[in-house]
């Protein structure tokens, strides 16, 4: 797991890079697709290091231990609940580490980007407890999605409570 | 062989994650106008044709509907007229004054070697006077833009103020298709006609930021997996992904010169404001705090940069002397200030600001510091300020649905600009 995942890091550097100085970028250019084929389809459809690609094989998903954390409006700060989980994944990771990714979101009331913030420092918080528990942190990786990737998509009370966590994936 | 595996890579990445466009046109946005002034100016446009016979885009309908949003006017419609002049002698001010029209914009077109000529005339007509005579040419393909320039003509000889209808608007649409959410970035001329599509992605697109020539947007794409920020040509549709570091990388915004951008890092642990210099490529922090620093924006010199901090317990709006690195608060009312934009006044400061569990958009006058709600929406966020600094468009919901809505800054005047498909945000008004 960790191999592959330092290599799907390496891609999607290397695709930043090479996208920095992709300079053709007009569709109809999609039609000299010459180059295509020297690109294993494969690499590509993982070289987007998304949630879909780690969640389900980074931990053992039957423990029933919840892996999304809910927070206060505007708050980073963990409940007893988060902290109970976290100690659970904290316990396994330190006997069996593989690497995780903590995506921290925010509901949509505020600003967008005040929002990735907002989530960032919530996924750094659920970050930092696994790490004060011991978790060796280069294991961990942290992305903010803000408002960008809600969970509920009401505008309401309930769907912004589901929609400020952090997902352990 | 190396370079054809990174052409194919290229191409790989754009079939896969992102589509990139240049500036082509598709569908629109229409408007609903909900509030205007209590007395707007009643003005004629008359048919403005080629010796009677109609044009491919109706110009003088295009400048009424321009005069009419700017909630200032109201034209005279067109099965009311008793007569269509299209020059000067041609007018019988009896024919304005019967309707209550205090002005009349005449015209007439020709048609040389595919380029459209426009003579077009202000009349005063209480006075019987002719404010002014000019000329406008276009290509075929201009005649939406001959009809905006008309539109800023007449505003500014009637308003004073240099009319902002020949500007555009960039925004983000979100909506689901086959399941996933699919992301897109689109410009349209500021009347929601010409909607052209700048880039389509399965991951999320924000914050588009305007050039201050008006050529290029710097964006935030979310397609490595990752945020980065990016900017592209609007013409060419060519692009450059600037940052890729980890943690967040956000919040683009133009130097007033063009040469630098701000932007919001996390990389060091926490978010900071940083500038960067397009040209060495060299990233300078310029803020140094544990708190959340982000959403800058450039004031009118150049000299400084506002941004949201929460470093004082909630998000409220700071300025940041660049040379000095002094910082400043500037908001005190409310517990929640955020995103600021200024006019080009460098005087009014527009922000989200929270009024009893309520997310609006607020002025504040820097130097008097009065503050005023100007909208109630719901949910309302992302102001930009046209460039006359007479309105501003923002983001707010209606129903379930994100929608544009504009608001003058004296607050007088209001519509909605509805999509006809999926959420529309962040709306980003051109610099000219």
């Amino acid at each position: 797991m960790k191999t592959q995942l330092v290599k799907y890091g390496v891609i999607a550097t290397l695709f930043s890079m090479l996208l920095a100085g992709c300079s053709s970028t007009d569709t109809s250019d999609t039609s000299s697709s010459g180059g295509v084929k020297t690109m294993p389809s494969s690499s590509v459809a993982t070289g987007k290091v998304d949630s879909s690609s780690v969640s389900g094989s980074s931990l053992d998903s039957d423990s029933g231990v919840a892996r999304v954390f809910y927070f206060e409006f505007d708050k980073a700060i963990l409940n007893s609940e988060a902290r109970a989980a976290l100690s659970l994944h904290a316990q396994s990771l330190k006997a069996n580490p593989v690497n995780i990714r903590l995506e921290g979101h925010a509901d949509e009331r505020g600003t967008r980007e005040y929002n990735m913030a907002l989530g960032e420092r919530r996924a750094n918080s659920a970050r930092d407890f696994l790490i004060q528990e011991g978790v060796n942190s280069s294991l961990i990786e942290v992305i903010s999605y803000g408002e960008e990737s809600p969970a509920s998509m009401g505008s309401n009370e309930e769907s912004w409570a589901l929609n400020r966590r952090v997902e352990l994936k | 062989m190396r370079k054809s595996g990174i052409t194919g890579i290229c191409l790989l990445m754009l079939l896969c994650s992102v589509a990139v466009f240049p500036l082509t046109a598709s569908a629109e946005l229409t408007i609903e106008i909900t509030q205007g002034v209590d007395n707007p100016t009643r003005i004629g446009i008359a048919p403005i044709t080629r010796d009677g016979k109609s044009l491919p885009e109706d110009v003088s309908k295009i400048v009424s509907a321009d005069l009419q949003r700017s909630g200032l006017f109201r034209p005279i419609p067109r099965r009311d007229m008793l007569s269509f002049p299209a020059t000067t002698k041609e007018v019988y001010y009896r024919d304005w004054r019967i309707l209550g029209a205090e002005y009349l914009v005449v015209g007439k077109t020709t048609h040389r070697g595919g380029i459209y000529e426009i003579t077009f005339s202000l009349l005063e007509v209480h006075s019987a006077k002719v404010v002014f005579t000019k000329v406008v040419k276009g290509s075929n393909t201009q005649l939406r833009d001959l009809a905006h320039y008309i539109s800023d003509e007449v505003y500014l000889a009637v308003t004073g103020i240099p009319g902002a209808f020949s500007t555009r608007v960039a925004y983000v649409t979100a909506a689901p298709f086959n399941g996933k959410m699919r992301f897109r970035l689109m410009v349209s001329d500021v009347d929601g006609a010409r909607e052209r599509l700048m880039l389509e992605s399965k991951e999320p697109i924000m914050s588009p930021a305007w050039s201050p020539d008006a050529k290029q947007l710097a964006y935030v794409s979310f397609e490595t997996g990752r945020p980065a920020i990016f900017r592209q040509d609007l013409a060419t549709a060519k692009r450059e992904q600037l940052t890729n570091f980890r943690g967040l990388n956000g919040a683009p915004s133009w130097s007033p010169d063009g040469r630098q951008l701000a932007l919001v890092l996390s990389k060091d642990g926490n978010p900071e404001i940083y500038t960067f210099d397009l040209q060495s490529r060299r990233f300078t922090r310029r803020t140094k705090h544990f708190a959340i620093d982000t959403e800058p924006n450039w004031t009118p010199d150049g000299k400084s940069l506002i941004f949201t901090s929460d470093r004082g317990g909630s998000p409220q709006i700071y300025k940041l002397g660049i040379a000095s690195g002094s910082v400043e608060r500037l908001t005190f009312r409310g517990s929640y200030n955020a995103r600021p934009r200024l006019a080009k006044d460098g005087r009014t400061l527009v922000m989200v600001h929270r009024d009893q569990g309520r997310f609006h958009i607020a002025s504040q006058d820097l130097v008097t510091g009065d503050v005023r709600v100007l909208t109630q929406t719901y949910l309302d966020e992302s102001p930009t300020v046209a460039p006359n600094g007479a309105m501003l468009l923002y983001a707010t919901k209606k129903g379930s649905k994100g929608v544009l809505a504009a608001v003058s800054l004296d607050a007088g005047v209001k519509f909605f600009l509805p999509a006809r498909f999926g959420d529309v945000r962040e709306p980003a008004w051109s610099p000219k």
